[in-house]
Formats: structure tokens, C-alpha cells, sequence
């Protein structure tokens, strides 16, 4: 199913090649690093670039043959009438093709500098996603989906759009007011200074504004995203706000939040507008300046009525531009900030992955084992893990039982190497995990989730998202194991269900069947529950469980559950209290030791009267 | 070993081949974007919105007027100076008074420019942020069954990207009114000026004309497909920032790369191919406007040859053919704005326009905190939707001061019923009294202090933890948040937090354990200091002696306070002064411990059997006994 169509291959190049270019250029400044970036299509940028230059002498030179066309008409320049007329013409003719002229080059500017743009952002967008899903466990934790987002989309749009807006603007404007002033300056030296009088104002204004609304659009994007979180977490935990009645209080939370966005807002446009104003106003009063002197000038005879008009048109021409200098500013002010964020993390060490010419790892009697693990979260002061050995072979089972916090789901993520322990090791088959690929390794464990993300897609397609090549008898025996089949087939579209955010909704209990049935397609050697079968009903757990001992013979299954009936059958069981194992055993032996497992049974089971709620109450 | 049985598998015959579900990312195509571009009653709904900001808008139109009358003067004004004694030895006070007259018009340029972008800016920026906040508002009031229904998605793109569609067109609009002007003036100008060589330079405007209308219509397919393409990609990339945990734990990182690069591919084909469309424009109008200033030189200029024209005609004629396509260009864009503005306008007033199904009544009660603290369910019928009941005629009351445990196997209705107590939604049929009210005479707010609730789901909000367990109730001091930490034993792994009770939650709790964010939204609902606290499996993540510390420490809390425990565990339903039974809907058992067991019902039988938790009953069992009348 590939769409690649051959005939642009040459734009797409090889994606993966792209990836590893987004280290060009390591280590220097982001706008160096940028242009280095945008250079890698030197044919698309020399045709920008080159262009920018042929247009905007186009450009210069209508002024002048404007200019000079008024003078013919005034016949100062020529003799008789007849020749005249013959030199409007011509002059016209020439008006007419320089204009055509620079209206093509233009196009060429600006259509291949977005294509350096568009090229530089496709490339850069690849990088990121491959970022994205490269980097580890840990990395996602202390950093914000939101702000990755922001990320991905406002910082590489400034950093793409630096060709563009920054590097050919600045030919452009270097090309038009330093010739330009050159051919004014030397036209009249007075009156070239008056027309140009107003360009350091206007430059040193929209620099200076545009510095400040830089600085100002930060703090105001931080805004916005607290205003963002504060509606988003309003709106999915719309029942804790409704349960507390905290409607109104939502709403304050909300004001605050937006009353200052708002503020920022106002003084955005203001200084923005105070600007373009004052920039405007200074222009015009240059203006009249040359149409004073100028005119004064005329009637002294010392110039011509045409170069008079000459000058004002060029200031008309020369407006635009010198405007564009603060955007050109912002540009180079953004793309550096956006550049600096956004390498920053396309260059952020991965915490886990492949070493150098690792092998794959090779399962063959599959036995897991525990060394002395310990770990300890970054960050916290506290280990998580302090001292875990255990080992399990094919075909057995390990519960695993222990208060909130005691580390379960921890233990569960070091497996398949979300984490590197901070101390020990853990072995399949004798293979330290670190030291065989993570593919390989995570295709042999698969972790059920406590918290099972679902994607917007159909119900096949979720089963089958570890492994999107299998055959769809595969898909409906993981589906029949995990006990969903007959709800499946219940539903309108059965299969094709689109499940998700935008899909229908599942409950609990079917949602940790999904993700259940999406691991058992994996035929993974090892298998954790990591209490996910909470919401679901023991007796389908216990359906669930035999229909996959029919095939668990040669695999490892590690069970955490606060529901004791769902471990008693497992070979051992670990009491895990703050990161070390209390006790381990089977069911039995546990409860003949009559330690905390045992207590802990009791309670399940055979109520004592002191805990009982609500008996002080009467 | 290998865990994969080549046969149950396609396997990707070449690297990076697409597998045959290509699935990454999820994309609505957004409805009807190129409707109607006015629509009486949508305007009429966004006016409401402008209305108190008239004023300020009437200024600006004024000075719009006001700024185009002077962008209109300065050719003119330089013209006649030109003309009146700009010759060799001319008269020099000519200049001088045009000179002024110059500077006036900059001035009044400059202040009418002033006014009205400040004006428009501001006024667009109020009306988005009140649109926000009326949508916002409204969100806060609309029924929970319409909630359950919608994704927090759609409505986020509703509050962010239709308002913002909405602030774009609030500001071109006004300047849409200066452009209509300023072409209407130029064509008066150049008429008046000289009609023969006006029409003759007028007539290039027409090309423009007939080209944008054959141009509009495929380039604004091939602006919309880029923009399309790119929220595609960018949704894409979404999903994958959103399940990167869920990704890496499947292995699913190489297929994700490929579908998203053709994603990305595709994007940068549309995007190339819109900015062909939006340049080719660029030579049309240099062209035009080449054509244009040809035809004032050599016509123009055989005029003043001829002597039939003055020379200062011809600069001024020059002057308007630069920006005389300005307008047009920017007018044909303001079509296409307005569309999406009737669009997002409709959709602003869609969600503005939800129903509150639930409301308070005009003379409804204040609950306070001396109610007796009774629920009495009188025959409830209640249902999600009205075919469906599930609750079938639930009658029961729970005294003040009473502890009672719901019990029942999943889809009971046992979360229903507890949300009928805090009047999420309305019942069918019947009545439930809280503190010997109707819910439907109480004050919703007040019913909300004096129902405090632990909901199946835990769920925190960004903040430290000490401001999500205080939550709504300012009056909570540090010490009232370390008792009902305590209470709940969440006490000692917050104080280990490097911040304590200061540290602020990651992405609302991403970095606690499960259970022990369950624990924070269990403290949250003691520390509400509510009269009726509702449990829903308030303990379903968390293990039997964490379990067990909590309802030692519920003992003390629950003294004068009525309780109303959702549970599974044996252990915890025993000790309630009273267990109500639900099956399918209906009540089958009432009483405490000793006089169900006493009846010999389903509960009797199921405790007998010593199975740990309602949970582990096979369903065979349950199914075989019906229901039977309740007793208390
Ligand atoms: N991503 C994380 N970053 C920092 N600390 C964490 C993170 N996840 C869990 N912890 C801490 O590690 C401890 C163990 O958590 P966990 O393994 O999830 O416990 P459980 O046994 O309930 O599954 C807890 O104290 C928790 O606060
Ligand atoms: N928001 C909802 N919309 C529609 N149906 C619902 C909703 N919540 C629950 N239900 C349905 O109502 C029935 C009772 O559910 P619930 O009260 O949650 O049961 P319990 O809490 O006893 O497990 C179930 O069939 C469930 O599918
Ligand atoms: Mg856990
Ligand atoms: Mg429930």
C-alpha cells in the first residue's frame, strides 16, 4: 500500500535520511544552524535568493523610468513632437516589460523560498515525530504533552519560516535600500537624505517594537496555554466540577486566567499600533520634506518636475520595505528563541537506547530474572525499588500485592527497559535487557497498562496496533481470549468500530479487554498485568485467564492485583512494601506464615469487627 | 521460541512498506466550510456580542472614512502642487500652502490610523474573550448526558479556533469598509481628474476582476486542502506526543513513522500547491499594473504634449495605479473570511444554545449545613435514555446520621443512583429527597456543599497538591488538608514529594501511582466538609489494609454525617447499618448484616459462600436468583 508517487521522489528523498540530518550543523547557533539547514537545497535557494535580487532591481528601476517618462511628456528631453511621442512610447514599452519582468521574478522569489520553507519544515517534522517517539519514559514525564505540541507546531513553524521572512528578506531589503539610496544619494545628494530621513527612525522603532512584542508573545503564549488547561481540565473532569459544585469557582479560575491574556492582548495592539503610526507619520513628513525642498528646487530651476516625481515615487516603493524591516527582526528574534527550543530537544541524549551493535534478544527457555534491582525516580530523593530478586520461568505466574506506591507498576515498566534500573539488572534467558535491542525486547514483553490509552480508530485497528500485519483470525482469537468478541459483535460495525475519543464509549471493564487483547496479539514471552483487570468482573477474569493458559505454557505472566482471588493460583507471590519484597510464596505457604499476606487475606475474607464503618455513628 | 507464528502474518515484504491498517492519527473533516457567506440570524447572534462595544466600532468606521479620505488627498494635494507654479521661476507660495495642506492630511492620517486600529484591535480582542467565556459559562450549566456525549475535543476547537476565525473577521471587516471606499474614490478620482484617460486606465481593473473569480474557486480548494493536510499532520503528531507510552510499549514506532511521513509528504505537496496558487497572482498584477502606468505615459503623455493635460495629472495618476489593486486583492479574500466566520458563528451559536436541561427553580431552597442529612429514593424510574430504564421503581431511605452500602454486580445502576443524590440528572418518574427536600426545590450549588462525592475515576487537576485537595473550598486551611491526608493515609508519601504539599502534580498526577491518586481525590472529598458523603469504589485501586486504615479513620469522620459506600468487599459492606441489594435496576434486598442473613436471600447466599468480594461471584450465580421484595 505505498502512494509514493516516483515522479517527485527527488522532493521526498529518503525520510529516514532526513532524521539523521537534523543534526547538521550540531552545536553551532540555531540561525546559523537554520541556514545551514536550508542550504541542504541549494538549487531551490540559489533560484530565492537570485530572484530576490533581479526583482528588487526590477523594482528600482520603475521609479526612474517613471521619472524620465514624465520629463518626455513635458518634452523637455527630446525635439519636436514626433520624437517625443516616439520616446513616450518606448518609454512605456520598457515601464511595461520591467514590470512583467519583476512580477515573474517575484513569483519566483517568493514561491521558492516557501519551498526551501516547506522542504526544511517536512524534514524537521519527520525529525521531531521520530524524536518523539525515540525518547524515554522518563523524558515524557517531566515535560508537558501540551508544550510538546507547542512544540511541534508554533517553534517549527519559526524556525521553518526563517528562510523565507528572514535570510531572502534580508537581501531583499539590503539590495533595495542600499541601491536605492545609492541611486537617490547621487541623483541629489539634499534631497536623497531628506527621502531617506525617515528610514533609521522607522527601522529603529519596528526593531525595538518588535523586540518587545517578541518578548511579550512568549509570556503571552504561556498564558494562553494556562487558559487552554484550565478549560481542557474543566471540561474532561466536568463530573469532579459538578460533584463539588465548583462551577463557579471553575469560572473564577477561568477569569483569571483570561483577564490576563486579555490584558496582554490590549498592550500588544497598542504598542503595535503605536508603532506602525509613528512609523507611518515619519514617513509622510520625509515626504513632504521632498516635496517642499523638491518643489523649492523646481522653481529654482535646479530640477526637473520628473525627478521630483521620481523621488516620491520611490519613497512609495521604498515604504514597504522598510516596514518589513521590524518583521524582518521578529523573524530572526523568533526563529533564534524557536531554533533554541526546538534543536534543543531534536538533540536531547535518549536515555535508552540500542547500544552499539547490540543482538536481538533470543528467547528460548524464557526465564526472567530479577538481580538486586533497584531504581530510584529522577528527581526523587527516595528509591522506588530497593532490592528486588525474584526469578520466574516459562509458565508460571508471579503475583505481585502491595499498598499504593510500593512500586509495582515500576517494577513492571523496567522490564521492557521504559527505565534503566538504577542498580542490579534484569535477564531473559541470561540476556541483560540493556544489552539486547529494545525491539526485539519489547516485542517479547508486553505490559498491560493500569491506565489503557485507546486510539481514534476502529476496534480491528486497535487490537492490532503492535502488529498491523496480522491476519484477522489472529485478531479475533485475541479478541475471543480477552473475552470482547461477543460485545464486539454486538456492535454496529463489529470490527470496524471506531473505538476512541470520537468513537463509541467503552467502559472500564471493556477498555482493559481491548488493551488485553491488543498484548495477546503480540504473543509476547512475558506478559504483566499491572492491575488492569480492576474494573473487570472476576469471573470474566477468571475466563480471560483460562482461555490464555491454553496458550501461557512457555510464557511468564506477572499479575499485579489488590484482588487476592486473582493471584492465589500464581506459583509466587511477592509482598512488595517501599520497594522491597516483605515476603514471597505461593498462596499456602503465605498464608501458613501468618505474616502480612496472611493479614491481608483475612481482611479480604473474614471481616473483624473493629473495621466496620459507621458504627460509631450510632 | 518466537512468539510470532509466521502464518497468522502479512509480513512487510520490503522495510518501511505500509501495513494494511494504516491507521495514525484520527481527522474530522470539518462540515460545510464554503457555506453561505451571510446569515441573518448568525450575525444577529454575533451582534449581540459587538453591541455593547458600538460605540467604539461606530468610531472606527468614522475614522477608516476619516483615513481613506486622506490616503485619497495625498496624491491629489501633490498633483496641484505640482501644477500651480511648480515651473522654473514659479511662485513659491503655491508650494507653501500645499506643503500645508500636506501636513494636515498626515496629521489627520496619522490620528485617524491611530483611532481606528486601536479601536478594531480592542474590540476584537473583547468580543473573542467574551465569546469564550459565554461558551465557557454555558459549559458549565449544560446537562451531564449532553457531556457524556460530546469530546473535549470538539469543544476545545470550538472555544479556541471558531472564536479566533470570528476575531479575523471582526478586524478585516472594518477594514473591508475603508477598501470599498478607497476603490470607490480612486475610480471617482481618475474620473474626475480626466475622463478619458480614468476609463482608459479603469479598464485594467475588470482583467483583475475576471481573473480572481476564474482564479477564486481552485484556489480555494487548494488553500483549504493545505490547510486540511496540515491539521491532519498536526493531529497526527498529536496522537503520537498523546500515546507515546502506549506506542513504545508496542513496539509501533517504525509503522507510526512511515503513515505519519506520508501524512507529512501529502502536507508538504498541498501546502507547495498552494503557494503556486497564491503566487501566481503576484505577475497577473505587476503585469496589470505595468499595463496600467504604460497607458498613462503614452497617453497621458501626448496629452500634456498636446497640451490637453497638465503634467501634475499625470504624477497623481501615477501615484493611485500603485495601490489601486490593493483593494481588490484584499476585498476578494474578505469573501472567503466571511464564509468561515458564518461557519464558526453558527457553531458558537450551537454550543451557546445548548439547553440546560437542569435549572434551579426561581424559589428553590438553600440546603444548609443543619439539614438532617436524610436521602429518601420514593419510587425512582430513571434511565439515559427514556426507552432503557436503569432504575426500575428504587424506593429506600437512609436515616441522618446512617451508613448505608450499595451493593450489586457492575451495570446495576449503583453509580446511577448516587448521581440521581447530586441531581446530575433528572428522574423519570418518582422523587429523591435529600434533607427532606425534592433535589428539584434545592439550589444546586447548595446540594453540591452538602453532597460530597469520591467518583470511580480519580481525577486531578494541574495545581499543587495542597490546591487539589482544598479544591473549591477556600475556607480549608493547611492543617484541614493534613488531617484528611492523613485520614486517607496519603499523608506520608506527599511529605516524601520533594515539595511536600507545595509540589506541584505533573500533568495532573502523572507521577504518582494510581492508587495514590485515587487517595488524593478520596482526601479532596473529606476535606469538602459536606453532610452526605457518596463512596463509588473509592478503594477499587488500592489494597485491602490501605483500605482498611481509611475506613478506621471514616469511623471519626463519619460521626453526625450520612454515608453512602459503593463497595465490592465483603469486609467493607458488613459492618454499613444497612445494605441495600441492587440487581438489574431493581432493589431485591434490604436490611443490615444480621436481617438479610436473617431472610436467606441472594445476599445471604452470596456471603455464605465466602467469597471475598461481590466481584469473584460467577455470574450464573447471580443470575439465578430473582428479585424479591424488600424488607426493612
Ligand atoms: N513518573 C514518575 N516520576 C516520579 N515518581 C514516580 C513516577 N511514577 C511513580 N512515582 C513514584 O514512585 C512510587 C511507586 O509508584 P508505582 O510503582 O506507580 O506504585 P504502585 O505500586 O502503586 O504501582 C510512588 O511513590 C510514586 O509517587
Ligand atoms: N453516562 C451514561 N450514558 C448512558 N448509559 C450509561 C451511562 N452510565 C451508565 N450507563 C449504563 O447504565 C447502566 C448502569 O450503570 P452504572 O450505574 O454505572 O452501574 P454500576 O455502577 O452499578 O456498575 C449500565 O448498563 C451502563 O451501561
Ligand atoms: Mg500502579
Ligand atoms: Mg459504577
Amino acid at each position: 500500500m505505498t502512494t509514493e508517487k516516483v515522479g517527485r521522489a527527488y522532493l521526498r528523498g529518503d525520510s529516514r535520511a532526513h532524521v539523521a540530518d537534523a543534526h547538521v550543523g550540531k552545536g553551532q547557533k540555531p540561525l546559523l544552524r537554520i541556514t545551514l539547514y536550508s542550504l541542504r537545497h541549494p538549487w531551490q535557494a540559489s533560484i530565492a535568493i537570485g530572484a530576490t535580487i533581479i526583482a528588487s532591481v526590477l523594482q528600482l528601476m520603475i521609479p526612474r523610468l517613471l521619472g524620465h517618462a514624465v520629463d518626455q511628456a513635458q518634452g523637455i528631453l527630446s525635439t519636436g513632437a514626433e520624437g517625443a511621442q516616439q520616446a513616450l512610447l518606448w518609454s512605456a514599452m520598457i515601464l511595461l516589460g520591467v514590470s512583467v519582468a519583476r512580477g515573474f521574478f517575484t513569483l519566483a522569489q517568493n514561491y521558492y523560498s516557501e519551498a526551501v520553507g516547506h522542504q526544511v519544515g517536512y524534514e524537521l517534522r519527520l525529525a521531531f515525530y521520530d524524536k518523539v517517539q525515540r525518547l524515554s519514559y522518563s523524558y515524557h514525564d517531566k515535560v508537558h504533552t501540551g508544550d510538546l505540541i507547542t512544540m511541534g507546531l508554533l517553534d517549527l513553524d519559526g524556525v521553518r519560516m526563517f528562510f523565507s521572512t528572514g535570510l531572502v528578506r534580508t537581501v531583499l531589503l539590503t539590495v533595495l535600500i542600499g541601491v536605492g539610496a545609492f541611486m537617490l544619494l547621487s541623483t541629489d545628494w539634499l534631497l536623497g537624505l531628506l527621502a531617506l530621513s525617515f528610514v533609521p527612525f522607522v527601522a529603529w522603532r519596528s526593531s525595538v517594537a518588535q523586540l518587545t512584542l517578541r518578548a511579550t508573545w512568549v509570556t503571552l503564549q504561556d498564558k494562553l496555554s494556562a487558559m487552554t488547561r484550565v478549560m481542557e481540565e474543566n471540561l474532561g473532569g466536568i463530573r469532579v466540577v459538578r460533584a463539588f459544585s465548583a462551577q463557579k469557582f471553575e469560572l473564577a479560575k477561568f477569569d483569571r486566567a483570561s483577564k490576563e491574556a486579555l490584558e496582554l492582548s490590549h498592550d500588544r495592539v497598542n504598542i503595535r499600533v503605536r508603532n506602525t503610526s509613528a512609523m507611518t507619520f515619519s514617513f509622510f513628513t520625509a515626504m513632504g520634506l521632498v516635496l517642499w525642498f523638491g518643489g523649492n528646487k523646481v522653481i529654482a530651476g535646479d530640477m526637473s518636475v520628473g525627478t521630483l516625481a521620481s523621488f516620491l515615487t520611490f519613497m512609495t516603493i521604498l515604504q514597504m520595505p522598510v516596514r518589513q524591516l521590524g518583521l524582518m527582526v521578529n523573524s530572526f528574534a523568533r526563529a533564534s528563541t524557536c531554533g533554541d527550543r526546538l534543536f534543543a530537544f531534536l538533540d536531547e541524549p535518549l536515555a535508552i537506547e540500542d547500544a552499539p551493535g547490540v543482538p536481538d534478544l533470543k528467547v528460548t527457555k524464557g526465564t526472567l530474572k530479577f538481580e538486586d534491582v533497584h531504581f530510584t525516580y529522577p528527581g526523587a530523593n527516595h528509591p522506588t525499588l530497593d532490592g528486588v530478586s525474584f526469578e520466574a520461568k516459562a509458565g508460571q505466574t508471579v503475583g505481585i500485592v502491595g499498598a499504593p506506591g510500593s512500586g509495582k507498576s515500576t517494577l513492571a515498566h523496567l522490564i521492557p527497559r521504559f527505565y534503566d534500573v538504577s542498580g542490579g539488572k534484569i535477564t531473559i534467558d541470561g540476556q541483560d535487557v540493556s544489552q539486547v535491542s529494545l525491539q526485539s525486547l519489547r516485542r517479547s514483553v508486553a505490559v498491560v497498562q493500569q491506565d489503557s490509552f485507546l486510539f481514534t480508530t476502529t476496534i480491528e485497528n486497535n487490537i492490532a496496533y503492535g502488529d498491523p500485519w496480522s491476519k484477522e483470525t489472529k485478531i479475533e482469537k485475541a479478541a475471543e481470549s480477552a473475552q470482547l468478541h461477543n460485545y464486539i459483535m454486538g456492535l454496529p460495525a463489529d470490527y470496524d468500530t471506531v473505538v476512541g475519543e470520537r468513537g463509541v464509549s467503552l467502559s472500564g471493564g471493556q477498555r482493559q479487554r481491548l488493551s488485553i487483547a491488543r498484548s495477546l496479539v503480540l504473543k509476547p514471552a512475558i506478559m504483566v498485568f499491572d492491575d488492569s483487570t480492576a474494573a473487570i468482573d472476576a469471573g470474566t477474569e477468571h475466563r480471560i485467564r483460562s482461555a490464555m493458559r491454553r496458550y501461557a505454557s512457555n510464557r511468564v505472566t506477572l499479575i499485579i492485583s489488590h484482588r487476592l482471588s486473582s493471584l492465589m493460583h500464581a506459583d509466587t507471590i511477592l509482598f512488595l512494601d517501599d520497594g522491597k519484597i516483605v515476603e514471597r510464596g505461593s498462596h499456602e505457604e503465605l498464608l501458613a506464615k501468618g505474616g502480612r499476606y496472611s493479614a491481608l487475606y483475612d481482611l479480604q475474607t473474614r471481616p473483624t469487627e473493629d473495621l466496620e464503618i459507621g458504627s460509631a455513628a450510632q | 521460541m518466537s512468539a510470532i507464528e509466521e502464518d497468522e502474518r502479512d509480513v512487510a515484504s520490503f522495510p518501511g512498506q505500509r501495513p494494511p491498517r494504516a491507521s495514525v492519527g484520527s481527522h474530522r473533516i470539518e462540515e460545510e466550510v464554503f457555506g453561505k457567506a451571510y446569515d441573518p440570524k448568525t450575525v444577529r447572534r454575533i451582534w449581540a456580542f459587538v453591541r455593547p462595544y458600538r460605540t467604539k466600532i461606530y468610531l472606527s468606521v468614522i475614522s477608516v472614512l476619516v483615513f481613506t479620505a486622506t490616503q485619497l488627498a495625498i496624491p491629489l494635494i501633490i498633483g496641484r502642487a505640482i501644477d500651480t507654479g511648480m515651473v522654473k521661476g514659479g511662485d513659491a507660495t503655491h508650494l507653501l500652502w500645499a506643503v500645508g495642506a500636506f501636513a494636515v492630511a498626515v496629521l489627520v492620517n496619522f490620528g485617524a490610523s491611530y483611532v481606528q486600529e486601536t479601536q478594531v484591535g480592542a474590540v476584537a480582542e473583547n468580543v473573542l474573550f467574551d465569546m469564550r467565556r459565554a461558551m465557557f459559562a454555558q459549559l458549565q450549566r449544560v446537562s451531564l448526558s449532553f457531556m457524556d456525549k460530546t469530546e473535549v475535543g470538539r469543544l476545545m476547537s470550538r472555544l479556541q479556533g471558531d472564536v479566533n476565525s470570528m476575531q479575523e473577521f471582526l478586524e478585516t471587516s472594518v477594514l473591508s469598509v475603508g477598501d470599498i471606499v478607497l476603490l470607490v474614490g480612486i475610480v471617482v478620482v481618475l474620473l474626475t481628474l480626466d475622463f478619458r484617460l480614468g476609463l482608459l486606465t479603469l479598464s485594467t481593473m475588470p482583467v483583475l476582476f475576471i481573473v480572481r473569480i476564474f482564479w477564486l474557486p481552485p484556489a480555494k480548494r487548494a488553500f483549504w486542502a493545505a490547510h486540511e493536510t496540515n491539521s491532519i499532520t498536526a493531529g497526527a503528531m498529536a496522537e503520537g506526543i498523546n500515546g507515546v507510552r502506549t506506542v513504545q510499549n508496542l513496539d509501533r514506532q517504525k509503522v507510526n513513522f512511515d503513515l505519519y511521513d506520508d501524512k507529512a509528504y501529502n502536507n508538504l505537496l498541498t501546502q507547495l500547491t498552494g503557494s503556486r496558487f497564491a503566487q501566481v497572482m503576484v505577475p497577473i498584477v505587476d503585469s496589470l499594473t505595468g499595463a496600467a502606468m504604460a497607458i498613462v505615459v503614452v497617453v497621458g503623455g501626448s496629452l500634456v504634449l498636446n497640451g490637453g493635460l497638465e503634467i501634475g495629472v499625470i504624477v497623481t495618476f501615477l501615484f493611485y495605479i500603485q495601490r489601486f489593486f490593493d483593494p481588490i486583492r484584499s476585498l476578494t479574500m474578505q469573501y472567503s473570511i466571511m464564509q468561515r466566520a458564518m461557519t464558526s458563528g453558527r457553531r458558537i451559536t450551537e454550543v451557546l444554545d445548548i439547553p440546560a436541561s437542569i435549572n434551579d427553580k426561581p424559589d428553590a431552597v438553600v440546603l444548609t449545613r443543619d439539614m438532617d442529612g436524610s436521602v429518601e429514593f420514593k419510587d425512582v424510574v430513571f434511565g439515559y435514555s427514556a426507552d432503557r430504564p436503569v432504575l426500575k421503581h428504587v424506593s429506600f431511605k437512609v436515616k441522618p446520621g446512617e451508613t448505608v452500602a450499595l451493593v450489586g454486580p457492575t451495570g446495576s445502576g449503583k453509580t446511577s443512583a448516587m448521581s440521581l443524590v447530586h441531581r446530575f440528572y433528572e428522574v423519570q418518574s418518582g422523587a429523591v429527597l435529600v434533607g427532606g427536600h425534592d433535589v428539584r426545590d434545592i439550589t444546586q450549588e447548595s446540594l453540591g456543599e452538602q453532597v460530597a462525592m469520591v467518583l470511580q475515576e480519580p481525577f486531578l487537576f494541574t495545581g499543587s497538591v495542597f490546591d487539589n485537595i482544598r479544591y473549591n473550598k477556600a475556607s480549608a486551611t493547611l492543617d484541614d488538608v493534613i488531617a484528611a491526608a492523613k485520614a486517607v493515609g496519603a499523608h506520608e508519601f506527599i511529605s516524601r514529594l520533594p515539595g511536600g504539599y507545595d509540589s506541584v502534580l505533573e500533568q495532573r498526577g502523572s507521577n504518582l501511582s494510581l492508587g495514590q491518586r485515587q487517595l488524593l481525590s478520596f482526601a479532596r472529598a473529606l476535606v469538602a466538609d459536606a453532610k452526605i458523603l457518596v463512596l463509588d469504589e473509592a478503594t477499587a485501586n488500592i489494597d485491602s489494609y490501605t483500605e482498611r486504615q481509611i475506613q478506621k479513620a471514616l469511623l471519626i469522620l463519619l460521626e453526625g454525617r450520612t454515608g453512602m459506600v459503593i463497595a465490592h468487599r465483603l469486609a467493607t459492606i458488613r459492618g454499613a447499618d444497612r445494605i441495600i441489594v441492587l440487581q438489574n435496576g431493581e432493589l431485591i434486598e434490604t436490611g443490615n448484616h444480621d436481617e438479610l442473613m436473617d431472610l436467606n436471600g441472594l445476599y445471604a447466599k452470596l456471603y455464605n459462600m465466602n467469597y471475598s468480594s461481590f466481584d469473584d461471584i460467577p455470574d450464573e450465580m447471580i443470575a439465578g436468583s430473582g428479585p424479591k421484595a424488600a424488607s426493612t
